[in-house]
């Protein structure tokens, strides 16, 4: 077990700052796009169930709200989110770069 | 020379002009309450406006490449998204988006999500990328990464077909709207359009329309913002009306309970004028299918990330970093229009309908509401219309016609608002349709400029030449776009949709497997190009001409067709060919590096 661990560590060890910093790019980007399909497409598959839905936020249907706000908002959040924790990426691995105005 | 200094001074000019432009509206208030008739106020707007964005167009102007192509690459992220916002939202957001919720509910929603839900796969699968590599076009990144002029030629030519079909209707809004506020005749009033679009590009390209843009949507906001907020003050609907309608929502469903939804006869519906509708949809119900409001929002989102004067405004930011922040930005302004469009569709039709309100005329009698000013007024200009068609000498929802636009352009003056605000709202709109018209021609102009002129046809170009090639293409473009505007054939949302749809198959994956698969090559793309354009146009042509479809896929969600045939081919046609170059494969390592010089150097 403890061998297995240091193979991994060593292959990692290998593995250019390039290539980590690309795998770590490509879960991120993983993440971001399983929270966009949830709310652009995996909920509108229930908006029925949505509009019968007792939860409703500030009052509105929440099928209609959804369309409104919700997913809406939830992108413009998403998408600070994704380039915050990108930058951290990117910091780790030595790639940010200076803002050069 | 002032250049430096005016990029360091951005928050302070933006806002000294929007004080200035409050100060307009205010002393446009004065005019109207010192006897000036509505006719000056909306020519005052409509001249005003066009003349801050050409003096702005004119200091910006450029003899050099990079400040024409992509603004001097130092336009800080919050302005680019801004000028980004006005970029993307058009005509038919400012004045059909409204209305398209009012009648269609929804089902139309869809439209909403997948405008914004874009936005997510522009941050995270392109933008950032395309930025690192430096291009100044969108063909530029094709032709670099696939090689070969094959690759270019065919990028620029579905950026053509998408943009070209989308600039038209543009140039329509732009006419639709000064032919309302200078009273002019529509054939004209286009051509007027065109000319202010091009005083805000001519000179600067895209510094220029940057600058304009940001001071466009300053703008288009104001329009939109303060009548909402205005009308739901006025009617007791809540001091902040996104988050305190609910009661008129529901009010809504209960009025359409009591009315039921009446359907009128062929015969009936003959008389009513072309382009009105009736409310014959629920408000807030679920009335669409799961697949027919995913199939749209999907179109709509893969389109977002393919249509290329979206895509060139994160070019002009400093750095792959900012390029990622100025998406989110952009998709903050948007979505200060859009939340808001949706609470302007429930206040009009509450307005309209609710017979306790004292702007309700459903329950009226035919008479009393043809006696009614502004129904004569937008009666006059084809956009509302009544008819009795059972006889019973009262008006019920079946029997009351509205043109989409009318959401927009008629609320304010429904609700009571001063005629101030109906000028303010034309001066809006025509921000919204001329910073789109101008970021799509630009688009065209520069990728038939430094694609296929400075790169495929002449390499030896100097400078200067390419930029006076760029700009008589730009008038070229302009006036092919403005005289298939003239002829009015399309709707204005309508062919909006098919642009997405046309970017959509031809270049979605082309862009994304350029950077995130390595082993797509040169002839795989070239495929995907050609044969997911074609297949889409296909399928298109097919419906309209009254083909069945499958899979309920329409006329308006055809790129799934276009874009499904563009990935098989792509992943085909590349895996039978050979792997990239070691150079190319070098390239695509170093796009993915976000700090660092760009991977191409432009002369």
């Amino acid at each position: 077990m403890v061998k297995v661990q240091a193979l991994i560590k060593e292959k990692g060890g290998n593995m250019s700052n390039k290539d980590q910093h690309w795998a770590k790019t490509k879960s991120l980007l993983m993440i971001t796009l399983a929270i966009w399909f949830v709310f652009s497409i995996g909920i509108f598959f229930f908006g029925a169930e949505m509009e019968a839905s007792s939860f409703r936020p500030l009052g509105y249907p929440l099928s209609y709200y959804m369309t409104c706000q919700g997913s809406l908002g939830i992108f413009v959040i998403l998408i600070f989110w994704f380039a915050g924790r990108q930058e951290k990426i990117d910091e780790e691995f030595g790639y940010s770069e200076r803002e050069e105005n | 020379m002032i250049k430096g200094k005016f990029i360091d001074n951005l928050p302070k000019v933006y806002g000294i002009y929007t004080g200035g432009f409050i100060v307009f509206i205010l002393m446009m208030a004065i005019g109207e309450k010192m006897g000036m008739t509505s006719k000056a106020i909306g020519i005052c707007f409509v001249a005003f406006t066009i003349a801050i964005y050409a003096i702005i167009g004119y200091l910006s102007r450029t003899m050099q490449a990079d400040a024409y192509y992509v603004a001097g690459r130092q336009v800080p992220t919050v302005f680019n998204g801004m000028a980004t916002a006005a970029d993307w939202m058009s005509g038919a957001s400012f004045v059909a988006m409204a209305g398209g919720i009012y009648f269609k509910g929804y089902g139309y929603m869809a439209l909403l999500v997948g405008w914004t839900g874009g936005y997510v796969l522009v941050a995270s699968l392109l933008a950032p990328y395309l930025r690192k590599f430096g291009c100044y076009t969108v063909p530029d990144f094709v032709g670099t990464r696939y090689g070969g002029n094959l690759a270019r030629f065919c990028a620029v030519l579905v950026l053509t077909v998408a943009s070209f079909t989308y600039v038209t209707a543009q140039i329509n809004a732009t006419g639709t709207i000064a032919s309302v506020a200078l009273d002019i005749d529509f054939k004209y009033a286009v051509y007027v359009g065109l000319i202010s679009i091009l005083l805000c590009s001519l000179l600067g390209g895209m510094r220029a329309v940057t600058w304009t843009q940001v001071a466009q949507y300053i703008v288009l906001i104001i329009a939109y913002l303060l009548p909402v907020f205005w009308i739901s003050n006025k009617l007791g609907a809540g001091f902040f009306p996104h988050v305190m309608l609910a009661d008129e929502v529901a009010r809504i469903g209960e009025l359409e309970q009591q009315f039921g939804f009446i359907k009128n006869s062929a015969a009936d519906l003959a008389t009513v004028p072309k382009g009105l509708a009736g409310i014959t949809k629920a408000h807030s119900a679920v009335n669409a299918t799961p697949w027919a409001f995913i199939s749209l929002a999907v179109c709509m989102m893969a389109g977002t990330a393919s249509l290329p004067h979206v895509m060139m405004r994160y070019f002009t930011t400093p750095s792959v970093k900012s390029a990622r922040r100025s998406v989110g930005w952009s998709l903050f302004f948007i979505f200060l229009l859009y939340s808001s469009a949706p609470m302007l569709a429930t206040l009009s039709k509450l307005s309209l309908i609710d017979p306790t309100l004292s702007t309700g005329i459903i329950g009226k009698s035919i008479a009393e509401v043809q006696a009614i000013d502004w129904y004569q007024n937008w009666n006059a200009a084809n956009l509302m219309f009544i008819s009795d068609f059972n006889g019973n000498g009262t008006l019920e929802l079946n029997e009351f016609f509205m043109g989409g636009k009318a959401v927009v352009l008629a609320t304010p003056e429904i609700a009571g608002l001063p005629y101030v605000i109906s000028g303010l709202v034309a001066a809006g709109g025509m921000a919204a349709a001329m910073s789109t018209a101008d970021g799509l021609i630009l688009a065209i102009a520069n990728a038939l400029s430094h694609d296929l002129y400075y790169k495929i046809i002449d390499p030896k170009a100097e400078t200067a030449k390419r930029l006076v090639v760029a700009r008589v293409l730009l008038v070229i473009i302009g006036f092919a776009g403005a005289t298939i505007a003239a002829l009015e054939i399309q709707g204005i949302l309508g062919s909006v949709i098919w642009a997405f749809d046309f970017a959509m198959s031809g270049l979605f994956f082309p862009l994304v497997l350029g950077v995130w698969w390595k082993r797509a090559n040169g002839p795989g793309a070239v495929a995907g190009m050609l044969l997911g354009l074609i297949s889409g146009t296909a399928y298109l042509i097919w419906v309209r001409n009254g083909g069945s479809g499958f899979l309920g896929i329409t006329q308006l969600t055809f790129g799934i067709v276009g874009a499904s045939v563009s990935l098989v081919s792509m992943v085909v046609v590349s895996l039978l060919t050979k792997e990239p170059d070691a150079a190319t494969q070098k390239m695509v390592d170093d796009t993915r590096v976000p700090a660092g010089r760009s991977v191409l150097t432009q002369k």
